[in-house]
């Protein structure tokens, strides 16, 4: 009774997946590969989302300690603020991020005002569009390792003597450590495959905003051979990405 | 416990995401095409349009819906690159009306459509927001380096025609985005986010003043030819050749050139 659903889910889920698999362009794959602008879209993808992920990390673990350490009023309320990138469709995500640092918007008319710095049509506009919609994935994730650490550690250290930050650095941070690698891997694999977020709010220009989904995007509508071939890339990176998460996620009790 | 689940859901989400992401591209699968019953009864009439006609195509729509009681006309407007792409793939549509004769190649080369025929020419003209900020007067002011400047992406009649009227000018212009259809680039400007775009004149007319059109000369040398055809598998059959009957006629030709389009035989 079950069983039946059961495979045609699988299926339905791994299907699509073959048919990327079964249309790619074998012969000439090394090829396309190697061309410019796909090298060019990859080292931006990969460039991008790497430091996205260190800005999340810079900001997210703080953020993420302050949710699950320090009781303070409206707590619920900033953690549900601080998820709802996560459900809100990425392209709103980008209209919001055009009207507030765009050069019309609240902060960026006095950012290019202040220190003529326009945000928009920029790679830095790619980075913030990243960590705009993966952030919530790190934070949601450390919340969850500092929830489920023994809080005993460290009030053993504060008891001897160890200040906030030095609890944090030497006890905490130590404990929790798998839990912020796992949030950084899906920060990072979330970032990479922006799209909505990031052709609404940094636009297209091969080498500066064109990311490698803005190229499948974008190759779908001549060439759907390379968009083949660039979502296969996309396809072996998440695969990968699965794979180094394996441990974590399937032998989770 | 209810924190550790939500981390381990934290996780299997994004993954699940990423793969349905993934596999959205490429397969080539024709969907079915259910749009409307083939022949009697309540119809209706899909219309793949490219995102230039958008206002008027809607107003003309409306007209066909009150000149033919219980029909439906439904609307996909995008660039028409990527619609021709759609149609190509099996999407369900019985008309399409392309921004450019090579994009409707694309569905004719596929033996999806008849003899298409051109109802409208439209010209590029410069668009500047309203302030015009970057005190852009011609077509030459965009290759200053300071003026930021949006195109359509070259695979869209937009682009493609921007390419041809900058090539013609011997203007070369680095843009900050190339975007993926005309209504995106316009929108650039009326946010104030670029300085100028190359789009057609009728998204500056259809902008209603948040938006000043400039002329330039080199535009004649890259006007847009607008076709349109019944697609072979039309599912709405006769109600579809009634649609592009109203297109080609002459209510069709008056709303379009109230909107700035120019009629075939002039030029």
């Amino acid at each position: 009774m079950l069983v039946l659903p059961a495979v045609a889910g699988l299926v339905f889920l791994v299907l699509p997946l073959a048919g990327l698999l079964i249309r790619a362009p074998w012969p000439t794959l090394l090829e396309r590969l190697a061309e410019p602008q796909v090298l060019e879209a990859l080292r931006l993808s990969l460039v991008c989302a790497s430091v996205a992920t260190a800005v999340c990390l810079l900001l997210g673990v703080p953020l993420a300690w302050l949710l699950a350490r320090v009781d303070f009023p409206g707590r619920r309320l900033v953690r549900a603020l601080v998820t709802v990138p996560l459900v809100l469709p990425p392209v709103v995500g980008g209209v919001a991020l055009l009207l507030v640092l765009g050069r019309r918007g609240l902060v960026g008319q006095w950012l290019e005002a202040t220190f003529g710095i326009t945000l928009p049509f920029t790679t830095a506009g790619v980075i913030i569009a990243e960590a705009f919609v993966a952030m919530p994935f790190l934070v949601i994730s450390v919340e969850g390792a500092l929830r489920g650490a023994d809080q005993r550690f460290e009030e053993a250290a504060a008891t001897l003597g160890a200040s906030r930050w030095t609890v944090f650095r030497r006890v905490t941070l130590p404990m929790i450590m798998p839990g912020v690698v796992a949030g950084a891997v899906l920060c990072w694999a979330r970032a990479l495959g922006e799209f909505g977020a990031t052709i609404t709010f940094a636009g297209n220009f091969p080498g500066t905003t064109r990311t490698m989904p803005l190229a499948v995007y974008l190759a779908l509508e001549t060439e759907p051979e390379a968009a083949i071939v660039l979502s296969l890339v996309l396809l072996a990176v998440s695969v990968i990405i699965l794979a180094s998460l394996r441990d974590r996620w399937v032998s989770s009790p | 416990m209810a924190v550790r689940r939500l981390s381990r859901w934290a996780i299997a989400l994004p993954v699940a995401l990423a793969l349905a992401g993934l596999s959205g591209c490429g397969s080539g699968e024709p969907a079915a095409s259910t749009t409307s019953a083939s022949a009697g009864g309540a119809k209706e009439v899909t219309v793949f349009a490219a995102a230039s006609l958008t206002g008027t195509f809607t107003e003309l729509g409306k007209a066909f819906e009150a000149a033919h009681p219980g029909t439906t006309v439904r609307f996909n407007f995008g660039s028409s690159a990527t619609l021709a792409q759609q149609i190509v793939q099996g999407a369900p549509a019985d008309v399409f009306a392309a921004a450019s004769p090579a994009t409707m190649k694309t569905v004719t080369d596929a033996a999806l459509a008849g003899s298409p025929a051109t109802f409208v020419r439209n010209k590029l003209q410069i668009a500047v927001p309203a302030d015009n900020p970057a005190k852009v007067a011609e077509l030459e002011d965009l290759t200053d380096a300071k003026v930021k400047v949006a195109l359509c992406a070259e695979q869209v009649p937009c682009g493609a025609a921007a390419v041809k009227a900058l090539d013609a000018a011997g203007a070369k212009v680095t843009p900050v985005t190339l975007e993926q259809d005309v209504k995106a680039t316009l929108t650039k400007v009326e946010l104030g986010e670029v300085d100028a775009a190359l789009v057609y004149k009728t998204d500056v007319i259809a902008s209603a003043g948040k938006v000043t059109g400039i002329d330039f000369p080199e535009a004649d040398r890259a006007i847009n030819d607008y076709p349109i055809a019944t697609l072979a598998k039309a599912p709405a059959g006769e109600a579809a050749r009634r649609f592009v009957d109203l297109v080609l006629s002459q209510q069709g030709k008056d709303v379009l050139t109230r909107a700035g389009f120019e009629a075939p035989d002039q030029r």
